[in-house]
């Protein structure tokens, strides 16, 4: 049992409420994430630049007003317009092409935002300033409370998003058209009017980690590409379209690399992630937080 | 008859192009000559990309991959030995073969956006490979090295100008736009080009489609190896952000802008690509994002030319 003895025990438990939170983070990205690509068979490239985007609006709020409440709404509330003004000019003429066409377009769009980021705000990253700043003690580091709120207004988020789908009439509308667009469109659903709403959603949500995520680090131009990464390898290991899966594999994920950071440093511990994802492919290509197909 | 024709003119225009490229150093100022052998490299990379774009149906998103391990393969071979081309030449295909054949092996599994996703995160694993194994590859600082002479070892050899350079390059690249044009033309690029217009039919008259698309993913790879090396022996650095995967995006943008399927077509887009945003830089000054407009333009490719720039030539370049 030596070997028990030799787990630092204390790290591993902040370890886990780490990846907890950035899995909290990363939920609410892939969430937006599958849900365009179920409903529409978009894979977004351009969602980790709204997610940049979404906390430069909170920068922008906050250091005008400076209250953090109003920079999330207002900062969700801006891209999710951006989002719904480029689905219809960039995606809508795409609709019923090879779906790789909106790969390259919306790639296209995420050097467009990144660009327009880096000559609007500048290289030097910018700060939102906590709204809560009261820390507590574990072991021996001085927790803040406020990553624990942002696990917990994620998943409120989160938990809104999934009861708007379940029971609201829009987001049946919504689950209609994913399962089948012909049918819905037949069925009276203005089909082109709820991807278009599906997207500004998307795009709201990516926006609201971005607010979130903003007081942890620095807000700069490229702080998207590493999230779209991550974001997309969950939504392939969660099974593409599939929201709880998404979920799951997102808080997955970010604990299998908060514990590889334990042992590498946390640049390299990404790889362990590329390598779930590897190992999904090859042996589960459906995802692994699906049932078996019959 | 046509057909007699048509190869007449074929290479009687491939000869006026490359009569051109041939004595455009004597014409043209230096700058200009050094970014047309730069158009020439990305062109290549591009090229090699479009046999798995335009003529197997595999959106590549993995190219920078193949690109650096060139480019860090020649990298390696000037500076643990003596300075010689045709190391830096081998070095750099073999760093490619090996990282393309791994590539390969895993992501030919899958289809469509997953193989475009699973070549994305394969190019980041090496990326990050290199940028954090800092002792080896330089990390964020990346390597610099020197030139190798020109020359045939044991038999003749003089030190690189900029002029016998873009020759080079030129001998390199019309070489490989040879090459992959025989392969195309070949029955191994007839079926992969019946890969891409219906894979569960190639299976089904007996083609091993997998075999079949393993070796197209390896041979773009080897070309894109090839234009990393190339880029190497031009620049005299290599780094890390050559491996990372907007370089591969931009290989595809190459692609689309000069038009899939063509293999002369990446090439001309990569200039149009490379020339407008000298253009910009010029008109607007250095700190312009130049990426804004060329990425509407090429959304604006995308939606209302989806054939490219040389798209209306395609079949005529192919036959």
């Amino acid at each position: 049992m030596g070997f028990l003895a030799a787990i630092p025990w204390d790290q591993v438990v902040i370890q886990t409420v780490n990846g907890i939170v950035t899995g909290m983070i990363l939920a609410l990205i892939a969430s937006g994430l599958t849900l365009i690509f179920g409903i529409m068979d978009v894979v977004n490239f351009a969602h980790g630049e709204l997610f940049m985007l979404g906390a430069y609006m909170g920068v922008v709020v906050f250091a005008t007003s400076g209250n953090f409440w109003l920079a999330l709404v207002l900062a969700v509330m801006m891209v999710a317009i951006l989002g719904a003004a480029i689905q219809i000019t960039t995606l809508r003429p795409l609709v019923g092409r090879d779906p790789l066409t909106t790969i390259l377009a919306t790639f296209g769009l995420s050097l467009i935002l990144q660009n327009y980021a880096l000559w609007q705000f500048g290289p030097v990253p910018r700060k939102i300033g906590e709204p809560i700043s009261g820390h507590f003690n574990l072991f021996y580091l001085e927790y803040p409370y406020y990553r624990i709120l942002i696990a917990v207004l994620s998943a409120g988020i989160i938990g809104a998003f999934w009861l708007f789908l379940k029971y609201g009439k829009y987001g049946i509308w919504i689950r209609a058209t994913t399962q089948d667009r012909v049918m819905a469109q037949a069925m009276g659903i203005p089909v082109p009017l709820v991807h278009t709403a599906a997207f500004a959603i998307g795009a709201g949500m990516a926006a609201a980690s971005g607010v979130l995520f903003g007081p942890l680090v620095g807000v700069n131009h490229v702080m998207g590409l590493d999230w779209v990464l991550k974001a997309f390898i969950v939504v392939v290991v969660g099974g593409m379209g599939n929201l709880g899966g998404a979920i799951g594999a997102a808080i997955f994920i970010s604990l299998l690399e908060a514990y590889a950071s334990l042992v590498v440093s946390p640049a390299q511990a990404v790889i362990v992630s590329f390598v779930v994802l590897i190992f999904t492919l090859l042996f589960r290509p459906t995802g692994l937080f699906v049932p078996t197909p019959k | 008859m046509t057909d007699k024709r048509h190869s007449i003119l074929f290479w009687s225009g491939f000869a006026i192009v490359m009569a051109l490229l041939f004595v455009s150093p004597y014409v043209l100022p230096p700058f200009w000559q050094r970014f047309l052998t730069e158009v020439l490299i990305w062109g290549l990379l591009a090229m090699s990309s479009d046999l798995l774009i335009g003529y197997t149906g595999m959106v590549s998103f993995g190219h920078s991959a193949f690109f650096g391990l060139g480019m860090y393969g020649a990298a390696a071979a000037l500076l643990m030995f003596t300075p010689s081309l045709v190391l830096a030449l081998a070095f750099g295909l073999i760093g490619a073969a090996v990282v393309s054949a791994f590539v390969a092996y895993f992501s030919t599994r899958l289809r469509d956006i997953y193989f475009a996703i699973t070549t994305l995160i394969f190019s980041q694993i090496f990326y990050v490979i290199i940028f954090t194994w800092t002792d080896v590859t330089g990390g964020e600082n990346g390597l610099n090295f020197p030139r190798p002479r020109l020359g045939i070892p044991g038999i003749w050899s003089e030190p690189f100008t900029a002029t016998t350079l873009h020759w080079f390059v030129l001998v390199v690249v019309a070489g490989s736009y040879l090459i992959l044009r025989r392969i195309t033309q070949s029955p191994f690029g007839m079926v992969l080009q019946s890969i891409r217009e219906n894979e569960p039919r190639t299976r089904a008259i007996g083609y091993p489609v997998e075999r079949y698309k393993i070796m197209a993913v390896m041979l773009s790879g080897l070309f894109a190896g090839l234009a990393g090396v190339l880029y190497a022996l031009q620049n005299r650095f290599a780094a890390p952000d050559f491996v990372f995967f907007l370089i591969s995006g931009e290989a595809v943008i190459f692609n689309v802008m000069g038009g899939i399927g063509t293999l002369v077509g990446p090439i001309l887009g990569a200039g149009t690509f490379l020339l407008l945003r000298e253009l910009l830089g010029r008109i607007f000054g250095e700190n312009f994002p130049y990426l804004i407009p060329l990425g509407f333009i090429f959304i604006a490719i995308i939606i209302f030319m989806p054939q490219g720039l040389l798209g209306f030539a395609r079949r005529w370049l192919n036959r």
